[in-house]
């Protein structure tokens, strides 16, 4: 039985499988993440990635296993319950408010007035809207805020969604393919981003880009078929013949 | 970039000419131009508005489609009408009936006492309650059981709709009870207040207005709060407000009873105002009426949803009056057209065409910079 008041990790996942009738996405996988640490989940398409996510953050029931976060039983939640208990997740295409503002995009994620009162009396105070302003700077937006979220760029809205995340402060961000779609130019101004984010946090990334995951990786976890395939360093997983047969060979 | 310009605002300079126009428009233009019998039919039409003031909150702007928002006008209007009927079922106005003092449907059925459930509608302040606490139980019971199990979208709308059917089925089999096909007729005092006569009948067209009012305003705060924000971001990416940390199906049961409130409202209204509720305004038909009423107004506008009332049903009395067999062709044709051609309604049509000319006038005339709205 896992011992979930294990304080020297954020995130304990341990034998998590789930069986889409019968195929098993995720099979017996395990792995902990460290306070502070950048995460990086790699491996070929179909390997499960985006479905761990899912796991950890309650969108999809587990058939079994254990899903730690600071002590707190995860897969007994709801998904609001979740992000209250400090989880943020990105996910895989953008998903940001198209019909809303930039400010409001970033309002709605305040971690404010979440019940239905609440939100039908929130004000937007000064606290609110310099953190929104901070957020927006941080993310490159600072000068769109009364912009439609429609109308940012693929990248812009990517940056969108990680702010949306940065302003609840999480203490486990989950970001999903973060830079997919993003020009070179912005790929480097995202790692930069990620990496003053990951400061004070701990951080799990999907990522494809393995110069983007060399730039901010502090493990490397690589998935195959649901399961764990090598983890450790960026040097040890690169030069591990199984991972260059699977995924890097390619 | 200053922070202050992003404090919420109320009602905006735009919206406060809408309303302006729309309060001249019912409370000064109709009682002006309108006979006592037309203007009394123009208060029917508003009492629809209430609930497409509803569906523009619940569907256009939180993505919850309900096709059986008759069954919250027809609840409302029938608690207003089990009231009007005690009163007018006196003993001494019933002493020909085999047992006097009940409704004269009752007897025909061969009642012979008041159902238990029909005592506490003698009070008015009961009957008051009832109106919009009996429509939102009903509402929240549908919302908690449809919505916390995460159904939506289309299967939400046909659940709606099956629930008006049936409703309608033993409304009109409970006839007993219920009055049956025919509804509760006859209905002639409030209080002693005979409200048949034409003067009763312009007072209530304009407390009718004045709810109506309220109801907008009331509709107008939901919009313009976080919480109109959130029903918005709910309806393009639901799992992102999820995952932002909001129990989605509380924001959904919410609009829902509250759409279920205003259209209760409106069929109270309405029984007071035409003397009678029938099934024929708890079904399918009037439910789906009352959508295409706010399709054709523009989904997403509050004021735009009154409009598309009066219009459709000022052109439904004009044409069903000349070519009635026409009607429910016109009205399908209505539908599709605005639906390809104008997916904003009248409210697109005045925000795209008449506003901006309008705006450059006052400007020229004032140059009262007219404020444009960010998107939210
Ligand atoms: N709800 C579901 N029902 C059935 N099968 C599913 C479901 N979700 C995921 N799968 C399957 O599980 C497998 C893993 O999918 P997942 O999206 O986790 O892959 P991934 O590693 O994120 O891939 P990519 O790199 O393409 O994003 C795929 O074969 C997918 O078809
Ligand atoms: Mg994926």
């Amino acid at each position: 039985m896992l011992d979930v008041t294990n304080p020297n990790y954020v995130l304990m996942v341990e034998g998590l499988t789930v069986s889409f009738d019968g195929f098993k996405a995720v099979n017996d996988l395990s792995f902990y993440v460290e306070p502070n640490e950048c995460r990086v989940i790699i491996g070929p398409n179909g390997a499960g990635k985006t479905t761990v996510l899912d796991l950890i953050c309650g969108r999809t029931k587990a058939t079994s296993g254990n899903v730690a976060f600071k002590g707190q039983d995860l897969l007994k939640m709801r998904e609001d319950q979740i992000v209250h208990a400090g989880v943020g997740r990105k996910f895989q295409t953008p998903s940001v408010y198209e019909d809303l503002s930039v400010f409001a995009n970033l309002e709605l994620s305040f971690p404010k007035g979440h019940g239905v009162f609440g939100a039908l009396f929130f004000k937007r105070d000064a606290e609110v809207r310099e953190r929104i302003q901070e957020i927006a700077e941080m993310i490159f937006l600072g000068d769109q805020l009364t912009q439609k979220a429609a109308f940012l760029s693929h990248g812009q809205k990517q940056w969108l969604e990680i702010g949306m995340l940065l302003i609840q402060d999480p203490e486990l961000l989950m970001l999903d393919e973060p830079v997919a779609g993003m020009s070179v130019a912005e790929r480097k101004k995202t790692a930069e981003l990620l990496n003053r984010i990951i400061a004070d946090r701990s951080v799990i990334v999907i990522e494809h880009d393995m110069g983007f995951v060399a730039d901010i990786a502090t493990r490397v976890t690589v998935l195959h078929q649901g399961k764990v395939l090598s983890e450790g360093s960026m040097d040890h997983v690169q030069n591990d013949p199984k991972v260059v047969e699977v995924y890097l060979g390619h | 970039m200053n922070t202050t310009s992003f404090k919420q605002s109320f009602l905006t300079p735009r919206d406060m000419i809408g309303y302006a126009l729309l309060a001249a428009v019912i409370f000064v233009i109709f009682p002006l131009l309108l006979e006592p019998f037309r203007l009394n039919l123009f208060g029917k039409y508003l009492t629809y508005a209430f609930v497409a003031v509803g569906l523009v909150l619940c569907w256009g702007v939180g993505g919850i489609l309900s096709l059986g928002q008759g069954v919250f006008f027809g609840l409302g209007g029938y608690c207003m009408a089990m009231f009007l009927k005690l009163e007018a079922s006196s003993p001494e106005n019933t002493a020909i009936q085999s047992t006097p003092g009940i409704p004269d449907f009752m007897d025909w059925n061969q009642l012979s006492a008041l159902p238990w459930w029909w005592e506490p509608f003698s009070s008015f302040g009961f009957t008051l309650f009832a109106v919009i606490a009996v429509p939102v139980a009903f509402s929240y019971i549908i919302g908690v059981a449809m919505f916390r199990r995460r159904v939506g979208g289309v299967y939400f709308a046909i659940i709606t709709q099956a629930i008006a059917a049936i409703l309608t089925i033993l409304i009109i089999g409970q006839q007993g009870f219920t009055g049956g096909v025919n509804g509760i007729t006859d209905l002639r005092t409030l209080h002693g207040w005979d409200i048949r006569t034409d003067s009763a009948k312009t007072l209530l067209y304009f407390v009718n207005g004045t709810l109506l009012f309220a109801v907008l305003l009331a509709a107008q705060f939901v919009r313009r709060s976080k919480l109109g924000r959130l029903l918005i971001a709910m309806r393009d990416q639901e799992d992102r407000v999820r995952f932002s940390g909001y129990d989605v199906a509380n924001f959904k049961i919410f609009v829902f009873c509250l759409g279920a409130a205003f259209a209760a409202i409106g069929g109270a209204m309405f029984t007071l105002q035409v003397g009678f509720m029938s099934p024929s305004f708890v079904g399918i038909v009037p439910s789906i009426e009352m959508v295409i009423f706010a399709a054709v107004g523009g989904r997403l506008s509050i004021l735009g949803a009154v409009w598309g009332t009066l219009l459709v049903n000022w052109a439904k009395t004009t044409l069903s009056e000349s070519f009635p067999e026409l009607w429910l062709l016109g009205l399908g044709a209505l539908f599709i057209a605005v639906v390809m051609a104008f997916p904003n309604g009248l409210a697109g049509v005045w925000a795209e065409q008449v506003e901006p000319r309008l705006m450059k006038l006052l400007r020229r005339d004032s140059k009262a910079a007219a404020q444009t709205t960010p998107a939210e």
